[in-house]
């Protein structure tokens, strides 16, 4: 609470000085000159996130499920601990291996290297424990019951799997998908360590790109002024942003609640 | 259940199979390439001189004594700061509180909000109120403190959830011995909450000593041996980030601390785990 | 694979022969010797019994004594239970359950089951009803609609349903909620259906309305039925079978038809088992 309040009066001087939209309308970001033009980070941050998103949240889930209905006992669990293990390396580590390894191997599909694809790989393979641990919760949670009627209903595995695991689990999910995407979002070293930085909108995933948590954690070290101030803003855009999401979790969350209360009272006649 | 629900009978089944194995696969070689990556590149480097000695040549060779100590004073600070307000917190929240109020509801609505709040926005706050409206500086005590109002969420959350977890019979039969609130709180209520607040705190010192992004501008670069609370230290994490960014040839030295780090960061996972199946019959936080 | 009848939408309605195809004794079903462990623990030895061909059989017997285990052997979901061993044969028509290259998604499909609690999927009602026969192949709208209605009809939901088709399933009330999931069974036109106490979860309203469904549904499915109820048993079954523990072991005691096991025993277990009726 003290801190939305200190760092939106933190923040204040510039959108005094500089107005909300300067932000977008600003032809380039150059705090030296007095330039605001935030859209580029927002646009690397967006499709950093999204890209991530959209590649771990099928491979997270699909994880889950081999755990769970694929893989022999003797599997599952190593894989289980491995993914409990990959949830708790922090992310400089991954920063380092994508620094080391990874840009240099797309360097040579297609030079610079460090870029946008970098930090969506990246990305991917720091938020997808987060689903797939978030997923197997919510499978154990699917009642026996479920499985054993539609397995006597003569359905195949997959069958079962997609009509009525996945259906049953859907919250679970969904929170898993949201959490996964706030952490993409306020992300920072890593994709500071392979998305090159540079401020523009990305043209092609090969592009290199500044998200606004890398922008901070870059110009924060020397920024004065109202240059100081417009990073206060982008992280008031940060929280903003995670905010839009914790509500939007908490919503589906509620309407879950109020649709197994229902089942509750009506299950019992 | 990992039992097989039934053999494989169509395309679909055996193209869901080979979809199944293939993520799992796949998750499993990235995470293997780099795990053995690091473990490779990191492991020849490690010896008891690697860990004690200064580093030299902007880190280039020798050790990393010096961060060590900067880490664990950030994260004394850190712990000394945020664990009396995160008990007292929760014990507010969990036994002064009803679900209901609007003070609860409020509070905890923030909680998560602020657990979500990516770390550089902390480290801004950090920077912001330590650094400069306490006159703090860039300095160990200014990190440690920024990584509290981090991990306090962690904790105020899972030492909340041990008191909920306590019987109301607990309470109920103290109350009817006709004992005071407060001394229920200290005598019942505390150590059956230990549990609760232990995984509760692995988890946040897990996430504290993983942190870089809160720190950079909070408890600053200067790779030196800290003199007191007061000067910069350089914290672990922050060692490997500078090494392979502004340090040409500082990889093998940066996979090295990575190296340590990780394995930190694995006893402490360690311990979160085991506390939370062993040590204790309630489901672990996970974070 | 065997051959089994493809889905193509609702099986002409035989008309209702009444105990008619009941009383030739054309066996369907055979069970030989069949034994489950769980583990190392038998849950049931040596039962040997055979089912006749449209009628209902009532298994009955007290609490743990293999029943619902019994079911489960017949449909292979027993291969869901880590640590489960069958051992004897069970002979449908001339398709071995237990042989290991026997197809159970067929098989299933030919055996419905229908569970002590109402367990339909948290799904919309239509949902329900329509993923099941897609699965199985039947991909034509307006034959799954036909299939729908038809069904609904049988177990007497459609009046009551028909205009919330889209709703959640588990926003029923438990008997409808049961009926839906033996609409769910019969959609499939299995052969024979599997009742795991299927009254018990119900208030006797409700449970008498299932009751009545599956009287009505005799002669066209051969139904196996456990129920505690042995006054339900008695109006409804045409033959019945007795479990009793004997040794830490289930083990079929008696059978034949109704009203022998009910008004002339010959085991004097069974006669005091039916006599707990009476009195
Ligand atoms: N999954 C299982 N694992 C181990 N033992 C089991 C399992 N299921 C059932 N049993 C045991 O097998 C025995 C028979 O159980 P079963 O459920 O078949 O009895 P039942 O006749 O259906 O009883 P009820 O009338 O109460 O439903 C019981 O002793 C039970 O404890
Ligand atoms: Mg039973």
């Amino acid at each position: 609470m003290l801190i939305v309040v200190f760092l939106i009066s933190e923040a204040l001087p510039v959108l005094r000085h500089v107005g909300l939209l300067r932000f977008f309308t600003d032809p380039s970001w150059h705090p030296a000159e007095g330039l605001y033009n935030l859209t580029p980070m927002l646009w690397g941050t967006l499709f950093a996130t999204t890209g991530s998103v959209l590649i771990a949240t099928p491979l997270g889930i699909l994880s889950a499920v081999f755990c769970h209905y694929y893989a022999p006992p003797v599997l599952a669990r190593p894989y289980r601990h491995l993914i409990e293990l990959l949830a708790g390396i922090p992310s400089v580590v991954y920063g380092l291996w994508g620094l080391v390894v990874l840009v240099p191997l797309i360097a040579e599909v297609q030079p610079p290297g460090p870029s946008l694809l970098a930090g969506i790989l990246i990305l991917t393979i720091m938020i997808l424990p987060t689903i797939a641990l978030m997923a197997d919760a919510s499978f154990t949670n699917v009642p026996q019951q479920y499985l054993r009627g539609a397995a006597a209903l003569g359905l195949t595995r997959w069958a079962i799997i997609r009509g009525v695991v996945f259906p049953a689990s859907k919250s679970g999910l969904f929170t898993g998908v949201i959490l996964e995407t706030g952490r993409a979002i306020g992300e920072t070293m890593a994709i500071l360590m392979v998305c090159g930085n540079v401020v523009q909108t990305p043209s092609s995933v090969f592009d290199p790109i500044r998200t606004l948590t890398a922008n901070i954690a870059l110009e924060m070290a020397y920024a004065l002024g109202d240059h100081r101030a417009a990073l206060f803003a982008s992280g008031v855009v940060l929280m903003a942003m995670i905010v839009a999401l914790v509500v939007s979790a908490e919503w589906i969350s509620r309407e879950r609640l109020y649709g197994s209360d229902s089942e509750q009272t009506t299950e019992s006649p | 259940m990992a039992q097989t629900l039934s053999r494989p009978q169509n395309l679909r089944e055996w193209f869901a199979v080979a979809l199944v194995w293939g993520a799992a696969a796949l998750v499993t070689a990235v995470f293997c390439w780099l795990l053995g990556d690091i473990v490779w590149h990191g492991l020849s480097h490690i010896s008891w001189t690697f860990l004690t000695a200064p580093p030299e040549n902007a880190g280039r060779r020798g050790g990393i004594g010096p961060i060590l100590v900067s880490t664990c004073l950030i994260l004394g600070v850190c712990l000394t700061v945020s664990l009396p307000i995160g008990i007292g917190t929760a014990v507010l929240l969990a036994e002064f509180t009803s679900d209901h109020s609007l003070f609860g509801r409020i509070t905890r609505r923030s909680l998560d909000v602020l657990a979500g709040v990516p770390s550089i926005v902390f480290g801004l706050f950090g920077n912001a109120f330590f650094c400069k409206t306490l006159g703090l500086g860039f300095s160990i005590l200014s990190g440690g403190l920024t990584l509290a109002c981090m991990v306090l969420p962690i904790l105020i959350r899972s030492t909340e959830e041990g008191f909920r977890a306590v019987p109301t019979s607990y309470r109920l039969s103290t109350a009817a011995l006709g004992l005071s609130r407060t001394t229920t709180i200290v005598h019942i209520l505390l150590p059956a909450a230990v549990p609760g607040l232990l995984v509760g705190l692995v988890l946040g010192v897990g996430r504290a000593i993983a942190e870089t992004a809160a720190l950079i501008f909070t408890s600053g670069y200067v790779d030196r041996m800290p003199e007191s609370l007061l000067d910069s230290g350089r914290a672990l994490s922050i060692h490997i980030f500078d090494l392979s960014m502004n340090v040409s040839g500082g990889d093998a030295n940066a996979y090295a601390s990575a190296l340590v780090l990780v394995i930190l960061l694995l006893a402490i996972n360690g311990t979160a785990s085991w506390l939370a199946t062993y040590g204790l019959q309630r489901k672990a936080v996970t974070v | 694979m065997t051959p089994v009848e493809p889905i193509t939408g609702p099986r002409a309605r035989h008309p209702l022969e009444e105990r008619s195809v009941c009383q030739g004794p054309q066996s369907l079903i055979e069970i030989d010797r069949l034994s489950l462990y769980y583990v190392d623990k038998p849950a049931f030895q040596d039962v040997t019994l055979s089912i006749n061909k449209g009628c209902i059989t009532a298994l009955v017997g007290p609490s743990g004594c293999g029943k619902t285990s019994f079911l489960t052997c017949l449909n292979r979901l027993t291969d869901l239970i880590a640590g489960c061993r069958v051992s004897g044969r069970i002979m449908i028509d001339d398709l071995d359950v237990m042989a290991p290259d026997t197809d159970v998604i067929q098989l299933r499909r030919r055996i419905g089951m229908i569970f002590q609690k109402p367990n339909p999927f948290p799904l919309t009602i239509r949902r329900n009803l329509v993923f099941p026969l897609r699965e199985h192949g039947l991909r034509d709208r307006g034959q799954i609609a036909q299939t729908i209605e038809t069904t609904l009809r049988d177990v007497g939901l459609w009046d009551e349903v028909k205009d919330r088709l889209d709703s959640p399933a588990l926003a029923l009330s438990g008997g409808q909620q049961q009926r839906l999931c033996i609409a769910r069974a019969l959609a499939l036109l299995p052969e024979v259906l599997l009742m795991d106490e299927p009254c018990s979860a119900l208030d006797p309203l409700s449970s008498g309305v299932v009751e009545d469904l599956i009287v009505s549904l005799r002669s066209r499915y051969t139904i196996l039925i456990v129920t505690h109820n042995l006054t339900q048993a008695r109006r409804i079954a045409d033959h019945a079978a007795l479990f009793w523990v004997q040794n830490g072991a289930g083990r079929l005691i008696e059978v034949g038809t109704a009203k022998q096991i009910f008004e002339e025993p010959r085991d004097p277990l069974t006669a005091a088992y039916v006599s707990g009726m009476r009195g």
